[in-house]
């Protein structure tokens, strides 16, 4: 018997339809790329929501902030990839836990635009703040894999990068669906998730389900902070704005509270992103995420894999 | 017509006057220079943009984060039919049309996104923002990135007049009827609508007219300013209304006109330090939010409740 591998398969001919192939691929793998660090952005903001029903606007910086603290343990402490990617999600972790404690805990009972004017001034002061503290300059990530590159088959290539990212992301998913399927805290934030008050009279304590909920999602924006740090090789205070609204749209286009519709919402966000521009024009990549944005809230509000919930009085 | 003459109105008919004529003397006389002119200028843009915005998130209780979104409609209508027809007055008919594109547009995105409840349709208004900024960014009848040239047609006076009409229409339109019921739909919106009001149609229409009024100010910022690019209308410049609208007190116009007159001037202080001016921003909305969510006229009785309990307590 004779074994093919898929590079003896795949035509080496220069046809119109071969180059369009190749194009498409290259595309997709650049696209998951982008849209696993959406993925792994996106599933905090659906956490949070799914508990406490906020748009955590400072979740965008909680990932600048990964950025920058993996940017100083590798420049200035000369850590590996690994050490730093843990400090980072840690220290994410217990900043996002601080945020909630001084920012939206003492909102608990305000109304839902009290509480968002609080996250949108949270954010402002991360950024500013930040900025003021290192500066507004664009700082070069140091580069930390060598930069090697693997053709997969014919003109479709992966970096080193790109498999750590697609690596780091698979792992922390399945570690978080663990912890929300298996364990007692997240058999405890899905029981706030559904109803608070009866949460609360059945013994659990919320508060610290919530500051969990936070430290999970926050260390998760870390992560995807540092991975995209290596990833672009560049950091500056405001990159958490826009990569931050994009994955609020993929929490929406998922369904938000749901955590495997944010995965899905993630991913696909990126996949387009990445095909309109290079497709398309590069001009109009920022406008597709909120496009989208704005067709699910008409076609489709719950997202793909939101349940429709009456509204009761 | 006597409701018209009453001694409340007539005296806010005088103040509005007097205010107009010592400005006007103090340009006379020299003292209030170009500089001071421009901050002027900029105080009465930002309270058209502060009151409008006030009336769809303080006063309807619907949160938009695109307001600077309908500033940017506003402003390339105006710039560009001013620019091309190019005659003495076409500039009023500018402003109308910017205006009117505004609304147009603001009931065009309304409709749809007001059906969504308050968090979705800030990020839906933010997407509309981003979307209308990065539509124009390619637009090269009107300059695209690199921005658009405009003839400057409006002066201190033109200003004034249109910050004057839009307070007095926004404070009427809140008074009568239209306003109250709105304002039901910021208490309770189920409630309201159990009470027979059409929610969807007020919110659609505090959208468009809070859109008209960010499109006369958009207009008016071209005119005056004769250069406008389209990151001058960024998330940014949301913010910043906001923290106007915020800082003065939702669904409070006189202290959002106080808000426009204060934050404008320590900001033209801060220029240097445009970091620092953020994080006194980013301050100002969460403090505000913590203690009490009323503004400023909250913070003082906050303030007053304080002293008046350690008296009470000594």
């Amino acid at each position: 018997m004779n074994y093919y591998s898929l590079y003896d398969v795949w035509p080496k001919s220069d046809s119109e339809g071969v180059r369009f192939l190749t194009q498409f691929l290259q595309q997709l793998i650049n696209g998951i790329s982008l849209g696993s660090i959406y993925a792994l952005i996106a599933l905090g903001y659906t956490m949070v929501y799914g508990i406490i029903k906020l748009i955590n606007f400072a979740h965008g910086d909680i990932y600048m902030l990964g950025a920058y603290i993996g940017y100083a343990c590798i420049t200035f402490l000369g850590l590996g990839f690994m050490p730093s990617l843990i400090i980072s999600m840690v220290a994410c972790a217990v900043l996002g836990i601080l945020i909630e404690k001084i920012a939206y805990k003492p909102l608990r009972n305000a109304t839902r635009i009290a509480v968002l004017i609080t996250a949108i001034g949270v954010s402002l002061f991360l950024e500013y703040g930040t900025m003021a503290i290192v500066g507004p300059t664009t700082r070069a990530f140091p580069p930390i894999f060598s930069n090697t590159t693997f053709e997969i088959i014919d003109g479709v290539v992966i970096n080193t990068t790109q498999i750590y990212i697609l690596i780091v992301t698979f792992l922390l998913m399945v570690l978080l669906q663990y912890v929300v399927r298996r364990t007692k805290m997240g058999k405890a934030m899905r029981a706030v998730s559904t109803d608070q008050d009866a949460a609360r009279l059945m013994g659990i304590n919320v508060d610290k389900t919530i500051s969990f909920t936070f430290a999970i999602g926050s260390a998760l924006a870390g992560a995807a902070g540092i991975l995209v740090g290596i990833y672009y090789n560049s950091i500056e205070p405001l990159m958490g704005m826009v990569p931050g609204v994009k994955a609020f749209v993929a929490a929406v286009l998922g369904g938000i509270g749901v955590i495997p519709g944010a995965m899905l919402g993630g991913f696909s966000i990126g996949i387009i992103e990445t095909f309109v521009s290079g497709y398309g024009s590069s001009l109009y990549k920022d406008a597709a995420a909120y496009a989208i944005l704005i067709l699910v809230l008409l076609i489709k509000p719950s997202g793909l894999l939101g349940k429709n919930i009456r509204e009761k009085v | 017509m006597k409701k018209l003459l009453s001694s409340k109105s007539l005296g806010a008919l005088i103040a509005i006057v007097l205010a107009y004529v010592i400005v006007q003397t103090l340009i006379m006389v020299g003292i209030v220079d170009d500089y001071y002119q421009i901050l002027l200028v900029t105080i009465c843009i930002n309270i058209i943009l502060a009151v409008s915005l006030n009336l769809i998130t303080g006063f309807t209780g619907q949160f938009s984060l695109g307001h600077a979104g309908f500033m940017a409609i506003g402003a390339y209508v105006c710039g560009y039919i001013t620019v091309t027809m190019d005659q003495q007055f076409s500039f009023l008919l500018g402003i109308l049309a910017g205006a009117v594109a505004a609304a147009f547009v603001g009931i065009l995105i309304g409709i749809p996104t007001l059906r969504l409840k308050g968090d979705y349709l800030a990020i839906a208004t933010l997407g509309m923002g981003e979307i209308i900024r990065i539509l124009i960014l390619n637009i090269e009848a009107v300059g695209g990135a690199s921005g658009l040239s405009i003839p400057q047609f409006a002066n201190w006076t033109w200003v004034y007049l249109f910050t004057v009409a839009t307070v007095v229409i926004i404070k009427n339109f809140i008074d009568s009827t239209h306003g109250r019921a709105c304002i039901s739909i910021r208490e309770d919106e189920i409630a309201s609508e159990a009470m027979g009001i059409n929610t969807t149609r007020y919110k659609v229409t505090a959208f468009a007219i809070g859109a008209f009024f960010a499109g006369i100010a958009g207009a008016l910022y071209s005119l005056y300013f004769y250069f406008i690019k389209p990151d001058q209308f960024g998330f940014m410049k949301s913010i910043d209304i906001l923290v106007i609208v915020v800082l003065g007190g939702l669904g409070n116009i006189r202290g959002s006109i106080i808000a426009s007159v204060i934050l404008p001037s320590i900001s033209s202080y801060l220029q240097e330090y445009p970091e620092l001016k953020m994080v006194i921003y980013s301050l100002v909305l969460i403090v505000i939010m913590l203690l009490k969510n009323k503004g400023m006229t909250g913070f003082k009785q906050f303030i007053w409740g304080k002293i008046r309990k350690n008296q009470s307590a000594t």
